[in-house]
């Protein structure tokens, strides 16, 4: 289905894309509701393929309850938010590419939810990171888009190469990849060695794909992406996933005092931080940001604790969370679709004109903020028994709770009452309510955030029971009910509430005090990150200049010395101590020849002139020469005079066309002997490697082969002309090759020479 | 004698990497051949030396009789020696195409040197930091 939404693209009407590409969410739902019932009843769906079974990855899907929960969100939430986009986004470019990208990223979700094999997991995971840089950038022509999607994907791939490091660690400490097993080998991975680092990994995972301090800030930027996307990927599910990996690993990792601490510490200060700048800026779509991630914070603090209290507030709120989430989100987005403004300050009065969206973010923000008769109260009600019941810091649990709470009510406060209430801008005369397709979602997630609300014992039931026993050992029953009872958690509910109408009453002062202390703030994460990035560019910089810098010497010079202190280095320890050089009789004529050699090679090193220097090379040649026909090569030596002659001739023909050599500036002393010492440096590594090859006994058995096949096989006496033409024959073609190709190609290098003429 | 060759080599590799390492086109051609030269001498070497006879079979025999030079050693030369003329004649060929284009054989010279800008404009608008966090 997302594959054919290219083409629809072509359709005129555009809308038509979003629509048509509806259906597969809403079928998925309608699958998944099927399927509901026998989950309920404890059923697991299983289905498994084979993919790479010597790496232990298995296409291994499961539907237990906690999936089903995270499906019935993913499918609700891309159903309405594709219904939604497909207005929303209607006039704008490359809507095919949109709807590939998002129902691309539902399904990677619902792989991640459903996966029962750890690396199928990471696979889709990693999957979600991808698609959701091209969501966040899908405006791809504006820089700052451009910008926070490479910071989102960035930070989210350098948390997602924790996870696969956490993975690996996890395999090493014997824990099994299959994820449903891990409930029995719990005690064994938790007493491992390795288990703080395998704790480490999989959580720093879970932070940054989740927006947890110190990483959070890549998710207020992400609201670059068009409104639809941050609806759906950083409210209702993407930013969720670090919370069911938290959940999946509950089994294996949770229980300990590491886990609980880290956990309840550190989400207790991402709830508080995120609360509290959530007051700070005026922008609709930051604001829900920064209460998305005191929401995943709180999230965290849950996932903490061990007792099936704090672990339903957690399932709960993530219900609670999703359904006004959502909602919020997909409503800021008509304000802004039809105001052209998400600015606070430029808002207001807008419940007549948009009457039915007002209803949808009332219901959505009385849920936030956790009226009675509303799901949020519900949630608010089973966290604050969690928090009191928390093993590990129940005090400072409570307090974050509260505190976070309170001021999400503040937040939904000025969401609901800012926009709708009050004067109406004059610039915003003219507007209207949004189309239906828009209206929708927002209506019915808010409308469900009541009804779930005024029957929690169903939904208790139905999906909070099934969702936790699937991470849970401890059957515990899990009942909420409308009304607690006169008890602790319904007094910090009411002090909750009100403290969040002070706050909201004082806003404007807080806002003022909230700014000024975070731009006094000298040290910030989004400055560590920047400043390493900087880092990263100015470092690759360097190193690109140093080496690539274009200068032969450099290179060459690098190479050799390299060279000489690897090889040269290794040689020192392994070398022999005495050379045994098989010392044939000493000839004067051979040594001679040495002496011929050596001097005709000094005079073209030291030659100023250009004759001089080919006289020296044309010496060397013939030298070497004449120790071919010395010593038995009397077929090489003739070769070697040949191709000598035919080199000095061609040298002479292209170097009088060239300046003379001693046009060229000086080198300085001090690199000369740089290159002197370098140079001899080489040269000794290869006399010793020489020396060290005569030592070793000759192994003359490929010789011996050649003398004795060489006329019985080839029918041929001269065995050097037989190994050339005959056994390595296709060395000869190779060699012909080189040759034909390197006249082709001076060829063509003159000839275009001439062309310039 | 082979200790002997053994230096001599050496030297050659030394004459022949300085001249590379000049910084002059032309002496760069003259250090390649010149290690080429180097080179086959080491292989040669390195198949043992004898003041023998070529591996030649005798008319009306069927196999090598008595001792001969190694045969391989000089097999691989040969073609040694004729990929060497054909990279050196390419060479020159370059070398005078070269000069056409820039005029000029030093290579510490500004055409063969790649000037990179410097990376801080870029970092500077690479990202834009975000003020609060």
């Amino acid at each position: 289905m997302p594959l054919t939404a290219p083409c629809i693209d072509k359709v005129p009407d555009c809308c038509r894309a979003g629509l048509f590409s509806s259906v597969l969410p809403l079928a998925l739902f309608g699958m998944l509701c099927l399927a509901w019932p026998g989950v309920v009843q404890g059923e697991v769906f299983l289905v498994e393929w084979a993919w790479v079974p010597s790496l232990d990855l298995y296409l291994r899907f499961r539907l237990d309850g906690l999936s089903l929960l995270f499906c019935l969100i993913v499918t609700m939430a891309g159903f309405f938010v594709s219904l939604y986009a497909s207005s929303y986004m209607a006039g704008k470019q490359h809507l095919g590419r949109f709807f590939v990208y998002l129902h691309g990223f539902m399904i990677a979700m619902l792989g991640i939810v459903t996966a029962d094999n750890l690396l199928l997991l990471f696979v889709f995971w990693e999957a979600t990171t991808i698609l959701s840089y091209l969501l966040i950038g899908f405006d791809h022509e504006n820089t700052t888009a451009r910008e926070h999607a490479r910071q989102a994907i960035l930070i989210t791939v350098a948390g997602g190469l924790f996870l696969l490091f956490g993975i690996l660690l996890l395999k090493t400490a014997g824990g099994s990849m299959t994820l449903s097993q891990w409930a029995l080998s719990g005690d064994e991975i938790r007493n491992h060695g390795l288990y703080p680092a395998i704790f480490i990994c999989v959580l720093v995972g879970a932070m940054t794909k989740s927006a947890q301090i110190p990483f959070h800030f890549w998710l207020p930027n992400a609201m670059s992406a068009p409104t639809p996307i941050s609806a759906f990927l950083h409210a209702a599910t993407m930013v969720k996933a670090g919370i069911y990996l938290l959940m999946r690993f509950h089994p294996l990792l949770g229980g300990t005092s590491l886990w609980t601490g880290t956990l309840v510490l550190l989400g207790g200060t991402t709830a508080v931080w995120g609360a509290v700048q959530a007051l700070g800026p005026y922008d609709l779509k930051r604001i829900l940001a920064y209460t998305t991630m005191m929401a995943l914070g709180i999230l965290t603090l849950f996932l903490g604790g061990q007792t099936v209290l704090s672990l339903t507030a957690a399932t709960t709120f993530l219900m609670v969370h999703a359904l006004y989430k959502a909602s919020l989100f997909l409503a800021v987005g008509s304000i802004d679709h039809q105001t052209g403004t998400r600015d606070l300050r430029h808002l207001g009065g807008l419940l007549k004109a948009m009457p039915l969206t007002a209803v949808a973010v009332a219901t959505a923000t009385l849920s936030m903020a956790g009226f009675p008769l509303f799901f949020g109260f519900i949630g608010k009600e089973i966290m604050y028994e969690g928090a009191l019941a928390e093993e590990m810091f129940p005090v400072f649990a409570t307090t974050a709770t509260l505190a976070s709470n309170a001021l999400m009510t503040a937040v939904a406060a000025i969401i609901l009452i800012t926009p709708f209430l009050g004067r109406r801008p004059l610039m915003t005369a003219q507007i209207c309510e949004v189309p239906w397709t828009m209206r929708l979602g927002p209506a019915i997630m808010g409308g469900i955030g009541v009804l779930f609300g005024i029957i929690p014992e169903w939904v208790s039931a139905n999906l909070v029971q099934p969702a936790v026993f699937a991470y849970h050992p401890a059957r515990e029953e899990i009942r909420m009910v409308l009304f607690h009872g006169f008890k602790l958690p319904l007094l910090l509910s009411m002090i909750t509430l009100t403290t969040g109408g002070l706050i909201y009453w004082f806003r404007i002062r807080l806002r003022h005090f909230i700014q000024t202390g975070l731009d006094r703030l000298w040290i910030t994460t989004p400055g560590i990150y920047q400043r390493t990035l900087d880092l990263f560019l100015w470092s690759a910089g360097g190193f690109t200049r140093t080496l690539q810098s274009g200068s032969l010497h450099t290179y060459l010079s690098i190479i050799l010395m390299v060279l000489a202190v690897i090889v040269g280095g290794s040689w020192f320890v392994h070398i022999p101590s005495v050379f045994i050089v098989p010392g044939i009789n000493d000839d004067w004529i051979a040594a001679g020849l040495c002496g011929f050699i050596l001097l005709s090679s000094g005079v073209v090193v030291t030659a100023r002139r250009r004759l001089a220097a080919i006289g020296g090379l044309g010496g060397v040649g013939a030298g070497v020469a004449l120790i071919f026909l010395i010593f038995g090569a009397p077929d090489i030596a003739l070769t070697q005079l040949l191709v000598e002659t035919l080199t000095v001739v061609i040298v002479s023909m292209v170097l009088f066309r060239l300046p003379p050599i001693d046009t060229v500036r000086k080198r300085a002393r001090t690199r000369n002997l740089f290159n002197a010492v370098l140079s001899l440096c080489i040269g000794l590594l290869v006399t010793t490697f020489l020396m060290g090859v005569l030592t070793a006994p000759l192994d003359r058995s490929l010789t011996d082969f050649f003398e004795k096949y060489s006329y019985i096989a080839a029918h041929g006496r001269n065995i050097v002309n037989v190994i050339l033409v005959d056994f390595r024959s296709l060395d000869t073609l190779g060699e012909i090759c080189v040759v034909v190709l390197a006249a082709w190609a001076g060829v063509a290098l003159m000839r275009s020479r001439k062309k310039e003429e | 004698m082979e200790a002997l060759m053994a230096l001599l080599v050496g030297l050659m590799i030394a004459a022949a990497l300085y001249l590379m390492l000049s910084g002059l086109l032309v002496r760069f051609v003259f250090g390649f051949t010149l290690m080429g030269n180097a080179i086959n001498l080491l292989i040669f070497t390195a198949g043992r030396l004898t003041y023998s006879d070529p591996p030649l079979i005798n008319p009306g025999q069927t196999i090598l009789a008595g001792q001969t030079a190694n045969a391989l050693p000089q097999a691989l030369i040969l073609t040694a020696i004729v990929i060497g003329f054909a990279m050196t004649t390419f060479l020159l060929i370059l070398l005078a195409r070269t000069f056409d284009q820039t005029r000029t054989l030093d290579a510490d010279q500004p055409p063969f040197l790649c000037e990179l800008p410097d990376t801080g404009p870029l970092a500077s608008n690479i990202n834009i930091p975000e003020k609060k966090g």
